[in-house]
């Protein structure tokens, strides 16, 4: 599968992208509009400066070279275009090449970004489901339309539909954390379509590709492009071609329709938008927007892994500092927390909740660590942190959380054993998944207390030893 | 640089969505030559090493702060347009997505 | 009188405003029938203005600049609840919900709008015969054109409708009418007047500017309309020139150059009256030569390749969707057919097919590339000129008011009116013509004066110079 992806992000500003009108969405239809974006006779278009400054926001983020950068007109006529040509920018625009890392390690490369307006909205009436085909007619509102865009373009360098849905995740962290955009895919301020062909193996040139469209969530990512190159690997197996067109995504049934051929390049007629003037942003302003930048998702899972001491691929890094826990990780890790087992309890009890003070959260850990505490004892503890806060010391013993022994551990296993003769022998003959029947009676044994790995652990000695 | 074909005007028609008649075709076609035979000498002319002038005068950087500023009262908007329903502006069906 | 004379009159409470209105009214009465220079007389809105132009100067307030001038304003440009509609069916009706900036900027020194003028459809054509409400006729000869686009204006000035008029100018469409109505038109350098409001036509070359009966009266309204406007992005960073002040400074020293191939151009009276132009400068103690401006030549096809490819773009969105005239069809697509097939004449959808086609795939580089290029080669040519020369002098048109429909056959010889005006729009620079003695046949005959960009002050110099010599 090679796919490359196209996202549009509306950018968070407070106007639009050429008129002081309002960016807001869910406004009555109509009502934050103006002769600029209504496309009046006459009317004129000014760039808002702050547009510029998110913009160069995202290239900076996405590690792209900005440009001195000019606007051009893309004409064609569409009902929800207000003058029938959309500003955008063609062969000089202001970000291009850079790249994206991902949690898994994989660099994919970003062609270009950037800034264009959006559209008004259409709704069509009388035909089913709100959808074009077999309505009677449209309605159009204009409140989106000048609202600021900035369209990422990826290189073909995406190879599955995991890959996709992560670049889309990472490139929304960053959208978010540089303050560009909400970046909502449900509400439309992130807008996602795809471009897939399929090669065999070891092929190095790609095959026709289809652009899909219509993609309302990261999971409906997913699932279009399992289903697209299933169609496509389908058609070529049967001997005939993938035909290069736009394909719109159902959700509901799960695949996607044929909307038009793409064969036909469609004649936009590009030309420099002459209401504008070029935009050479100064050195001053650049170097101002690079320092302005937060410490970016990339960059915070590889300090975090350094941190904690484990591979930056480790699943539960993204994780924490995609859950904004990376610091409180690293503050644990320094008051003497385990690298490893830190991000596990973050990543697994701490999401969505408000964290607990690091050095508290470093004491269990430490607790947990040496055997003070079972790990069910220690979520159980960290629960009460989160809950209240306090002395991990003093909440354990409220909860009568005691260090079990060793020795009285293995009282319990030995005692487990001997009591069940039939399922040790099942157990040591190779059913392994009896062991959780010894758990469980030795849990009894001990009101809870024991330490679930040291039981399997003595389980296996012992069966070992036989 | 060959002349432009009664095709030409009817792809070109079709593009500019101007609905013309056979006759206008026809005519158009004439004159439309005409006028671009007359251009044929800035269209053979030896540009090599000039740039384009897109704008006389060579402005840079001209940007907005962005603050809200009024809008429109719909009903002033919407009383201009030749047919509007639910406060928005009414179409007759499309019947594909946009290009 | 003049607009000078007016204002001064106004302001010193001399002539109540709203008599000035109820005279200019009249000549309107008078021959508007005849005429048809206006799409629309605003009889009692210019009263009610009026009105509150002599209320202010009776109660001390300062009534501007311009107070109680009435002034006509060519129908592509936007005025609030007023129709607009830039002679065209498509916009036949339409009342734009805002004014141009240029209208916000003389109402504020408390001009008078009498009216909007009929205009060759969107700004389209040198006659006024592309209006589709009828041709306005040339007061100088009912059966011959004012020229245009701006043919309403220059002949409401001309006529005595009105103190003064705004026209615009893409290829000459201020500059020609003038001369064929015989007073004055100026089309400022790109950017010093604020396009904001003005219907557009070709983006990268209209401009706005002043149609009058003097040349200081020309400076007037140049002064109040010029300047910086932050809802233009092409707007120049600089406020308006004073250029009644410097009207009197004269010539001596200036070097001025006769544009050789321009008078090449024009028939032997209109080159004539060129010359004597030059004498007139030269015994006011200018150096007057002959000047080349090679490129220029290319001027006309580059224009109708860059101009109409920018309106192609400019007038997609006269679609029948948000105003203006729609013709229903079953599906938007022959909606869209319909309408504009309906709503544009023939001189517009000739110009749209032309400027699709100059940027359609595969002939953008041949026709709109290249003419962009050929921009650069007339703008180096100036530029070599103003080496040498401070001013160019000029014809303004080949030849005095031609009859109507004497053209209106073949667009070619139509277009061929504007050799000597395009070049000044493709560079951007400033260029006015002024009335300069009649033809044979007893009709106007204008000539020209080119100045490099920002270059308004000495144009106008000499331009106090020419007039004078007439007196």
């Amino acid at each position: 599968m090679v796919v490359g992806l196209e996202v549009h992000c509306e950018l968070a500003t407070a106007t639009k992208l050429f008129c002081s009108c309002r960016n807001a969405f869910g406004d009555e239809p109509n009502t934050n509009v103006c002769p600029v974006c209504l496309g009046l006779p006459g009317s004129l278009p000014v760039l808002n400066r702050q547009a510029v400054e998110l913009a160069m926001r995202v290239g900076l983020a996405l590690h792209c070279s900005v440009e001195p950068s000019v606007f051009h007109r893309k004409n064609y006529f569409y009902p929800d275009m207000p003058k029938d040509y959309q500003v955008s920018q063609y062969d000089r625009p202001i970000n291009v090449g850079g790249f994206l890392d991902l949690p898994d390690g994989s660099r994919v490369g970003v062609t270009r970004a950037h800034m264009e307006e959006d559209t008004g909205k259409t709704t069509h009436v009388g035909g089913g489901g709100g959808r074009i085909h077999g309505a009677d007619h449209s309605l159009v509102d204009y409140n989106r339309a000048g609202v600021p865009l900035v369209e990422i373009v990826s290189e073909p360098d995406i190879r599955s539909s995991e890959q996709a849905k992560a670049y889309v995740n990472e490139l929304r962290a960053i959208l978010v954390a540089i303050g560009a955009s909400d970046a909502r895919m449900e509400e439309g301020s992130l807008r996602v379509d795809a471009n897939v062909s399929m090669r065999r193996a070891g092929e190095a040139a790609y095959g026709t590709r289809a652009e899909i469209k219509n993609l309302n969530s990261v999971r409906s990512l997913g699932r279009a492009l399992e289903h697209e190159a299933r169609r496509q690997v389908g058609l070529l197996e049967a001997g005939e071609a993938v035909v290069q067109e736009t394909r719109h995504w159902n959700e509901d049934e799960g695949r996607t329709s044929s909307m038009r051929s793409k064969e036909e390049a469609y004649d936009y007629r590009y030309f420099p938008e002459p209401d504008l003037v070029p935009l050479a942003p100064a050195a001053e302003w650049l170097a101002g927007v690079e320092a302005g930048l937060p410490a970016l998702p990339a960059a915070r899972r590889l300090a975090l892994a350094d941190a904690a001491g484990v591979p930056p691929t480790e699943p539960a890094v993204a994780t924490v500092v995609s859950q904004g826990l990376d610091d409180l990780v690293t503050a644990a890790v320094g008051a003497g927390a385990d690298g490893r087992l830190a991000l596990n309890r973050a990543a697994n009890e701490l999401a969505h909740k408000p964290a607990p003070e690091p050095v508290a959260f470093a004491k269990v850990l430490v607790m947990e660590a040496g055997g003070r505490l079972t790990a069910t004892q220690a979520k159980a503890v960290l629960a009460e942190l989160v809950a209240g806060g306090g002395d991990p010391e003093e909440i354990a013993k409220a909860k009568g959380f005691e260090a079990l022994g060793g020795d009285v551990v293995a009282e319990a296993v030995d005692a487990a054993i001997a009591a069940h003769p039939g399922e040790w022998e099942r157990y040591a003959g190779g059913e392994a998944k009896l062991a959780g029947f010894f758990v469980g009676k030795v849990m009894a044994a001990t009101a809870g207390k024991a330490d679930g790995k040291a039981v399997t652990g003595l389980l296996r000695e012992r069966s070992a030893n036989r | 640089m060959a002349g432009i074909s009664r095709d030409d005007v009817a792809h070109v028609a079709r593009l500019a969505r101007l609905a013309l008649t056979e006759e206008e075709l026809d005519r158009f076609s004439g004159q439309l030559a005409a006028v671009l035979e007359h251009a044929a000498d800035v269209a053979s002319l030896d540009t090599a090493g000039v740039p384009p002038t897109a704008h006389p005068f060579p402005l840079v950087n001209v940007l907005r702060d962005d603050v809200p500023g009024p809008s429109l009262d719909r009903d002033e908007v919407l009383s201009e347009a030749p047919a509007a329903e639910d406060g928005r502006f009414r179409v007759p069906r499309i019947l594909g997505e946009a290009p | 009188m003049s607009a000078a004379g007016v204002a001064a009159a106004v302001r010193a409470g001399a002539r109540a405003a709203v008599d000035v209105v109820e005279e200019h009214l009249a000549s309107i009465a008078g021959r508007e029938d005849e005429l048809h220079a206006f799409n629309l007389v605003l009889a009692d809105e210019a009263r009610a203005a009026a009105e509150e132009i002599d209320r202010r100067v009776a109660a001390g307030e300062d009534p501007g600049p311009l107070a109680g001038v009435p002034v006509a304003l060519k129908d592509n440009l936007c005025t609030r609840g007023i129709a607009t509609t830039c002679s065209s069916r498509i916009l036949d009706g339409w009342r734009p919900p805002y004014d141009a900036t240029v209208v916000t900027r003389l109402r504020e020194a408390g001009a008078v709008l009498v009216g909007k003028t009929n205009m060759d459809e969107f700004a389209m054509g040198s006659s006024t015969e592309n209006s589709a409400f009828g041709p306005t006729r040339n007061p100088h000869d009912l059966s011959r054109v004012p020229g245009g686009s701006s043919g309403g204006s220059a002949t409401a000035v001309a006529a005595g409708f009105a103190a003064a008029a705004l026209g615009s100018d893409t290829g000459g469409s201020i500059r020609q009418p003038a001369a064929l109505c015989g007073v004055v038109g100026v089309k400022p350098t790109y950017g010093l007047v604020s396009r904001y409001g003005l219907v557009a036509f070709a983006s990268s070359l209209d401009q706005v500017g002043p149609i009058t009966t003097s040349v200081a009266d020309a400076a007037a309204v140049l002064e109040v309309i010029a300047g910086h406007d932050p809802a233009d992005s092409t707007s120049l960073p600089r406020p308006a020139p004073a250029l009644r002040a410097v009207l009197g400074e004269g010539v001596e020293g200036l070097r001025v150059g006769v544009l050789r191939e321009f008078v090449d151009a024009v028939d032997p009276e209109v080159a004539a009256r060129v010359t004597a132009a030059a004498t007139a400068l030269e015994s006011a103690g200018a150096k007057v030569d002959e000047a080349s401006v090679p490129a220029t030549t290319l001027g006309l096809s580059a224009y109708y390749l860059i101009a109409t490819a920018e309106a192609s773009s400019n007038l997609a969105r006269y679609d029948g969707v948000r105003y203006g005239l729609r013709v229903d069809g079953d599906d938007i697509t022959s909606m869209y057919g319909a309408t504009r097939a309906a709503g544009f004449g023939a001189e517009v959808k000739r110009r749209i097919m032309l400027g699709t086609y100059a940027l359609s795939a595969g002939y953008y580089d041949a026709y709109y590339g290249q003419a962009q290029k050929a921009r650069t080669l007339i703008i180096r040519d100036f530029d070599a000129a103003y080496g040498s020369y401070d001013l160019l002098l000029a014809p303004t048109t080949p030849t005095t008011a031609f009859e109507l429909g004497a053209k209106a056959g073949d667009p070619l010889t139509m277009y061929l009116s504007d050799v000597c005006t395009i070049p000044s729009n493709l560079a951007g620079h400033p260029a006015m013509s002024l009335p300069y003695g009649r033809g044979g046949d007893g009709l106007p005959i204008g000539v020209q004066l080119l100045a490099p960009a920002l270059g308004e002050a000495t144009m106008f110099r000499a331009a106090a110079v020419l007039e004078a010599s007439l007196a």
